[in-house]
């Protein structure tokens, strides 16, 4: 490793991305692994503080929090974690929600729109063709419009919105990726996923932590939103000590 | 509320109990009041007939199983029979359990409910032997595929499965799909569960220690799956409670994943000295297996188990299977670090009795004695039978009904729409409806799971040391000739192993069989057991443990006999696993490794195009099957193979279409001798493989030496399965054949 790669390296261990684990939290290992591929460091936060230990960005990742009971997301978006989140990402913390994330995001209306039950009804998975659309933190290493695999696999993951919200969407370019192909859910307009309008705040359906290796993923597609990340948070130190 | 104590037993010992409406033959029960010298309490009486159940006593089945016993000793057996699950070495210090459960009666009375707690309670069993659960198979057998049952059962099935191994994080990584007309009514729902620890880490079900506290944690208690114990209710007590409540348990998937973490942290901690899970006879069998396991004598206060129903009888609480509990032995200078783990996980969990030297197991509720018994005699002096057995009547014409008689296709087109007509049949078919409701990437170490020969994961990230499984059955077979069925099912599994590149090491097996008081179905259970145990000796693999299943009939007539057998196998380095589609390198050739023999007896080919079942299942050769696995190994390790593919049911036609369709690449196929034999015979110990030309010349010479016949076949390429003397089938035909069949049976696969 040259000297300046080092530097890149330890740089981006110098990043901390919080993996919140809440009860029935599912995918927070398979999170951390894919911010330690990315080269950043992981930090497990647990639903039950307020502490966000000083991270620099957070994944709310996929499961089954709580079970599911209620509404997919809805009690977890009271966890005193959430409180903090919250806060912080209204003031700039970048933050991803992944499947049960995404949904723990719409509950606790850091997002628009609402995650329903499948239009067929049963649990899907399978490996899914994604476009992506919008620039955001987490996206920002893919070129505009590029298409990727990652698979997509949930009960409650067809998002639907009013018509002012889906027509807000699109018309101010939120809408993060759309399926391509068939439509795993019956998702309005395909919406796979969705930003805020800072691009800081993202929710997506599928799973891009499950395409991290050739080995146990369909793709190695997913790294791009965790180095996406690390990037636009070196980017922007770059930019407050310059 | 009267409450029948011991001292009230004393006193009458005249008083009439209703043992036989309890499962309980005259002589167990008067050998229940020989134990004790007295009649039994209600609370003793409904605790000695949960345990002496078929279910839980093996009564029927013991003596049979003791070949397993007999065994030569393997060096990679940790744990073996008896534990809740067996525990095998796979090498750097880590230790592999594994184990299958049926759950096929409550699934064919309530599908989601039994699925779901089938896939929880052998979690369970996982759980307690130390080991995070990994991962789940699902080897399923149902009906007829068009009758109206099957469309009843089925997706209520696979939700259950999935709604309960999903919602753990459990990645489902293979199983089996199979219908057949004698599993209409008996639908057979298995379920295997593997987990992983460290060597040290190995926990075990017992209760040592006088003075341990006795804590039980997880879901509270309520009146589910205690049939029994109403009966008991309704004639012990005078009060007007409702006696019939739902037999089948109800699961509840986020409090079993809180245990399975709260669990963990527990056993990290180094906090329990034994464990043991709640399954069938709940308290019952917890406590007195644990008891009898350990220092010998426990004291139970029944009061202090937290229950969901507060008018439960102490009857109901010692037989309730509710589900998602354990039972712990924990040291007292550590119960507060113990509750403050379950607090930190919002799992309840109460300290309900003490570990003593005593001899007996006590349990007292509302101050009154109730029970007072020598443990063991409940959880392990049950009943044994030796039932009579007798090879059945029809056996003989049943083999001598040979499939030579069956009209067989020939032209170039019949042969075509007889291999279109075999992959469409839901046997053959794509399973893809079924599978995509299971999560399959969770945990992310899943390197193969279905449509795959066995499932693979990876157990270690920076070794890439490795894991692959798989369970195999054909009742077809098993009909036909149960010791030969049972050893081709323990064949098949072993080489689906093996042709991931895998070493097989070790098997569990599942049991499901007819009414054991049939002689003819004792003669089944006898012949599979001893097919089973003579395999193993010849492969040299250990039983680890296994589970029985009997009952499975309808009036007189019961399911084929199937024995439902997972084999484990150990990658030193799972980047180098095999799969089995082509077309993922250039100038791929193809080869048939083993012995093709004109065998079509419990064929799919003569179930399927003819509804025979008759003459004798494929040659069983375990020596040849030993052969292949260790060429099978070498070529992976030395990086041979593109692609290797078990031959199994449908013969190589359902192979070829497999391998084709799996990345979408065509292949030339040029077969010798008879191009149906080739194609629809279902010999074992043959497998599909692919490489480079170098790869198969290297792999021809390690064949030479290792005696295993290997035929060059044909090359990859292309967009279609073009067979010599057969009409080429495109491939997007193939695929339509092959995928369409369960959405249109079972729903649409594409939402509107």
């Amino acid at each position: 490793m040259t000297a300046s790669a080092q530097d890149v390296a330890g740089d981006l261990a110098d990043v901390r991305i919080g993996v919140v684990t809440f009860p029935g939290s599912l995918d927070d290992g398979d999170a951390a692994r894919a911010v330690r591929l990315a080269g950043g460091s992981p930090v497990a936060l647990w639903h039950g503080t307020h502490d966000l230990e000083a991270v620099d960005a957070v994944i709310l990742p996929g499961g089954f929090s709580y079970g599911d009971y209620l509404r997919a997301g809805a009690i977890a978006s009271f966890s005193p974690i959430m409180r903090e989140i919250i806060d912080a990402a209204t003031r700039g913390l970048p933050v991803l929600g992944i499947c049960n994330g995404f949904q723990v995001l719409c509950e606790a209306g850091l997002l628009p729109g609402a995650l329903t039950r499948n239009a067929h009804l049963h649990f899907r998975n399978r490996d899914q063709c994604l476009r992506i659309e919008a620039r955001t933190a987490w996206t920002g290493d893919f070129e505009p419009g590029a298409e990727i695999v990652v698979p997509v696999k949930n009960g409650e993951g067809r998002y639907v919105a009013g018509a002012e919200v889906l027509a807000a969407v699109e018309a101010e370019g939120r809408v993060l990726a759309r399926y391509v192909g068939a439509n795993p859910n019956g998702s309005s307009r395909d919406i796979a996923g969705v930003t805020d309008s800072t691009g800081r705040i993202v929710g997506l359906m599928p799973h891009p932590e499950h395409a991290v290796e050739a080995l146990t993923g369909p793709s190695t597609d997913g790294l791009g939103f965790f180095t996406s990340i690390l990037a636009s948070i070196l980017g922007a130190r770059a930019v407050s000590t310059g | 509320m009267k409450i029948d104590t011991v001292e009230a037993a004393g006193r009458t010992p005249d008083q009439e109990q209703p043992h036989a409406a309890l499962g309980l033959r005259g002589d167990e029960y008067q050998r229940i009041r020989d134990i004790l010298d007295r009649r039994p309490t209600s609370a003793e009486l409904a605790m000695y007939s949960v345990m002496w159940s078929e279910h839980c006593s093996y009564k029927s089945s013991k003596v049979h199983l003791r070949p397993f016993g007999d065994l030569p000793s393997s060096e990679r057996l940790m744990v073996g029979i008896g534990e809740n699950a067996g525990v095998v070495d796979i090498g750097d210090g880590y230790a592999v359990t594994f184990k299958a459960e049926s759950h096929n009666h409550p699934s064919y009375v309530e599908p989601y409910q039994g699925a779901a707690t089938g896939v929880g309670g052998i979690v369970r069993d996982i759980l307690t032997m130390g080991a995070r659960p990994l991962a789940v198979m699902d080897p399923l057998r149902f009906g007829p595929p068009e009758a109206a049952d099957t469309a009843r059962v089925l997706p209520g099935v696979v939700a259950g499965v999935g709604g309960y191994g999903n919602c753990l994080g459990l990645p489902n990584i293979g199983g089996e799909l199979v219908f057949d007309g004698c599993y209409a009514g008996n639908p057979l729902v298995n379920v295997l569960c593997v987990g992983v620890m460290r060597h040290e880490d190995i926990k075990l079900a017992r209760a040592p220690g006088p003075g341990n506290a006795v804590i039980i944690f997880g879901s509270r208690t309520g009146p589910d799956g205690i049939g029994g114990a109403s009966i008991l209710a309704s004639e012990t007590f005078e009060d007007q409670k409702p006696t019939k409540r739902p037999s089948v348990q109800v699961g509840d998937p986020f409090t079993e994943k809180l245990l399975i973490e709260c669990c963990l942290e527990i056993f990290a901690a180094d906090l329990v000295v034994g464990i043991q899970d709640f399954g069938a006879a709940g308290l019952s069998c917890a406590t007195t297996e644990l008891a009898s396991a350990g220092t010998g004598g426990m004291h139970v206060v029944l009061d202090e188990v937290p229950l969901r129903d507060q008018t439960m009888t102490c009857e109901e609480i010692l037989m309730s299977e509710s589900q998602e509990r354990m039972c712990a032995i924990v040291e007292p200078d550590k119960v507060d670090g113990f509750l403050a783990i379950c607090a930190k996980w919002e799992v309840r969990a109460a300290v309900i009795g003490t570990v003593n030297d005593s001899g007996r197991l006590t349990v007292e509720w509302r101050g009154e004695q109730i029970v007072d018994v020598p443990p063991r005699t409940v959880a392990h002096d049950g009943p044994v039978y030796e039932r009579p057995l007798s090879r059945p009547d029809d056996q003989d014409a049943l083999q001598a009904d040979t499939p030579d008689r069956l009209s067989r296709p020939s032209s170039a087109d019949e042969l075509r729409d007889t291999l279109l007509g075999l992959i469409a049949h839901p046997n053959l078919a794509d399973k893809t409806w079924v599978t995509e409701q299971y999560d399959s990437y969770v945990r992310g170490n899943t390197v193969l799971s279905q449509p795959e020969d066995a499932g693979v994961l990876r157990i270690d990230e920076q070794t890439h040391r490795g894991i692959a499984l798989s369970t195999d059955g054909n009742g077809r077979y098993g009909r036909l000739d149960p010791y030969v069925g049972a050893q081709l099912a323990e064949a098949e599994a072993y080489r689906n192993v093996a042709v991931t590149g895998a070493t097989p090491i070790a098997i569990t097996d599942c049991l499901n069989f007819g009414s054991p008081e049939e002689p003819g179905v004792m003669w089944q259970f006898a012949e599979s057991i001893r097919g089973i145990a003579d395999a193993c000796r010849e492969l040299g693999l250990p039983v680890t443990g296994g589970n029985v299943s009997f009952y499975n009939q309808t009036g007189d007539v019961a399911i084929h006999p199937t024995p439902v057998i997972g084999v484990l196998g150990v990658l030193d380095d799972v980047r180098l696993r095999l799969r089995q589609g082509l077309g993922r390198a250039a100038g791929e050739q193809i080869a048939l490794l083993g012995t093709t023999r004109a065998e079509f007896g419990g064929s799919q080919w003569a179930g399927i195009m003819h509804g025979h079942l008759g003459g004798l299942p494929p040659t069983a050769d375990l020596a040849a099957e030993a052969r292949l696995a260790g060429v099978l190994a070498q070529a992976a390790a030395r990086q041979w193979l593109t692609a290797a593919h078990d031959v199994s049911d449908g013969g190589l036609a359902a192979t070829l279409t497999e391998s084709v369709l799996r990345y979408g690449v065509g292949a030339q196929i040029s077969l010798p001798g008879d191009r149906f034999v080739a194609l629809f015979s279902e010999s074992a110990g043959r497998a599909l493989v692919a490489g480079t030309a170098y790869g198969l010349a290297a792999l021809e010479v390690a064949c030479t030496e290792a005696r295993v016949p290997v035929t060059r076949i044909g090359t990859v390429g292309g967009d279609e399965l073009a067979i010599d003397g057969v009409t080429p089938i495109p491939l997007a035909d193939l695929r339509t054949a092959w995928t369409d069949a369960l959405p249109r049976l079972f729903g649409a696969a594409t939402p509107p």
